[in-house]
């Protein structure tokens, strides 16, 4: 087997008061997009600022690409690229300056044919030469993004990259993602928004508490909802028999869990002998904020790999 | 997205070579722009105050106090001033520095790289250095104008420029590392160094002080590096200036050592 992206083992971090991290076990390969879910306090920012280097774990190890991230940190930190979660920038300098000294960090000196790339694919070009303090905060988190890829890191983790971010660069941003993804970058981000993790992520480890809930395939994770979604406009009100199965109600429209796609029929059979007029009809799958919802209500149990 | 770039081109197989002296390389200029983008502040405001010294106090006093025999008092003070320049700004460029860069966030852009604890050390520290001899030359340049400089030993006066420099540039960095806050910064400017920079000599020779005073001096390192580089002008001191570089070595190694240790342990920078 290839050495994994990220391998996390008995990863435990605390503070004076709280178990931010408890044993969590994690194994990322090398080419995955990988999506860590969990609310706020679950741990994710924690988990990943070790990653990074950022903060030491009290137990435990990482490795990036097989490189222990506190003994032999160098290595590590060059296989890492990290888009923090705060809008962080400094002051002083000029987008293009900024790229230039943060590459020189990683001990790269002449490397602005990849910074002029990096800047092409965020549509930087224009913003080169203005000062960070200058710039909207969209602008901002794109600098962030190349800041992260201007060492050609194997490994992208990006912490809530799109929160608080238009639509259309949070559009942008994916589509730039899925392609570092196909060729051959590793991914790994924290997201509230669900769907984005969805579309994008192929596994999902989702945490609570400082431990993992759930750490499966996005596609198993939806399995884990049997059934589908029915939403339902009616003329005539709604049969009382299927009251047990709603999940949303609108003034306009009522969303029906059903165990099985055969039940649909049965359902609509009930609504006609009610004498309700079916006016509207929209089958679909269950979505993750439903497993989600699930997963966060279940008692936490030892982290799974 | 710009689709004009293949997509082939950000395949990324391996690692590009990385070499630590460009990271120490860069973080030292970066230091050095930084200040040097913000030179009224950080230089010319630093000199005009430096000035103001000399007017008030060489003229007030130029007529009643003198040092050492036959060293008008304002050619005796600049010295001190060019020194308590270069102390103060060295402490205030590290130290500011850093604590902006935690404030603003901006420090993880240096901790998440591959720096080492020395080269960071060395870069910040290099960096507050030439600004505090910066200061010092600018100090030196104008206040020349005023009074008759005298030059009996360049090599003492170069010696202990960087080595003060370097001192409190360290010192600074400590404070910096140990601040979380600028009013905590502000309480070690206040209370400590500029205490110890008052008391050490700048504005006398601490042979007209009070017994007690005299021994205050001797266990203040500032006291020192402002007796051995006023050596370098005079050929005069309180004590040889072989003693005073010594001390300022030894005092350099302690403050560095200290930082080290809390820049490898990560020190309220990685939690």
């Amino acid at each position: 087997m290839s050495i994994a992206a990220i391998e996390a083992s008995a990863l435990t971090k605390r503070y004076a008061h709280v178990t931010a991290l408890d044993a969590v076990d994690l194994l990322v390969q090398p080419g995955e997009c990988f999506g860590l879910l969990g609310p706020n306090g679950a741990g994710k920012t924690t988990l990943i600022s070790i990653i990074a280097g950022l903060a030491r774990p009290t137990s435990g190890r990482v490795r990036v690409m097989g490189h222990d991230v506190t003994d032999d940190y160098r290595a590590a930190r060059r296989s890492l690229g990290v888009v923090p979660q705060e809008l962080v920038f400094d002051p002083f300098f000029t987008v293009r300056e900024m790229l230039r000294i943060q590459s020189g960090y990683f001990g790269l000196a002449r490397n602005d044919d990849w910074i002029d790339e990096v800047m092409a694919n965020l549509d930087l070009v224009d913003k080169a030469d203005v000062n960070m303090r200058a710039l909207s905060g969209g602008m901002k988190r794109r600098v962030l993004v190349a800041q992260a890829l201007v060492h050609r890191p194997p490994v992208i983790v990006l912490d809530e990259p799109t929160a608080g971010v238009d639509v259309e660069l949070r559009q942008g941003l994916w589509q730039f993602m899925r392609r570092l993804n196909g060729d051959g970058h590793t991914i790994v981000l924290t997201t509230h928004y669900l769907e984005e993790a969805q579309q994008m992520c192929g596994r999902i480890a989702m945490l609570k508490a400082g431990r993992v809930l759930a750490l499966e395939s996005t596609r198993d994770l939806l399995r884990r909802i049997a059934g589908v979604q029915v939403a339902l406009r009616l003329r005539g009100g709604l049969p009382p028999a299927l009251r047990e199965q709603v999940v949303e109600e609108y003034p306009e429209h009522v969303v029906l869990r059903l165990a099985h796609p055969r039940e649909v029929g049965a359902a609509l059979e009930a609504c006609r002998r009610f004498g309700s007029d079916v006016e509207e009809l929209e089958v679909g799958p269950a979505d993750l904020e439903d497993v989600f919802v699930q997963v966060m209500s279940e008692t936490p149990v030892r982290s799974l790999t | 997205m710009n689709s004009a770039v293949p997509a082939a081109a950000l395949a990324i197989p391996v690692l590009p070579r990385a070499s630590s002296w460009v990271g120490f390389r860069t973080l030292l200029y970066k230091e050095s722009l930084r200040f040097w983008k913000v030179s009224f502040q950080t230089i010319f405001a630093p000199v005009l105050t430096g000035v103001l010294y000399l007017l008030v106090f060489g003229h007030m006093l130029d007529t009643r106090v003198e040092p050492f025999a036959g060293v008008p008092y304002s050619t005796f003070l600049i010295p001190g001033l060019v020194m308590m320049s270069i102390l103060q700004n060295a402490f205030a460029n590290s130290s500011s520095s850093l604590i902006q860069s935690k404030i603003m966030g901006n420090l993880v852009f240096l901790l998440l790289p591959p720096l080492s604890a020395l080269q960071f050390f060395a870069a910040y520290v290099l960096a507050s250095v030439l600004r505090g001899l910066a200061v010092g030359l600018g100090v030196f340049a104008v206040t020349v104008w005023f009074a008759p400089p005298a030059f009996d030993a360049p090599l003492w006066i170069a010696a202990f420029a960087v080595a003060g420099a370097t001192m409190l540039a360290v010192v600074g960095l400590i404070a910096g590392i140990i601040s979380e806050k600028f009013d905590q910064l502000a309480a070690i400017q206040n209370f400590l160094i500029v205490p110890a920079t008052f008391l050490s000599g700048v504005f006398y020779s601490v042979h007209g002080l009070p017994p007690f005073w005299q021994g205050f001096s001797r266990v203040n390192p500032f006291f020192y590096v402002i007796d051995g580089f006023r050596f370098g002008f005079f050929a005069r001191s309180d004590v040889s200036p072989w003693l005073s570089l010594l001390v300022v070595m030894l005092a350099v190694g302690v403050v560095s050592a200290v930082a080290l240790v809390l820049l490898e342990r990560g020190y309220k920078l990685r939690t």
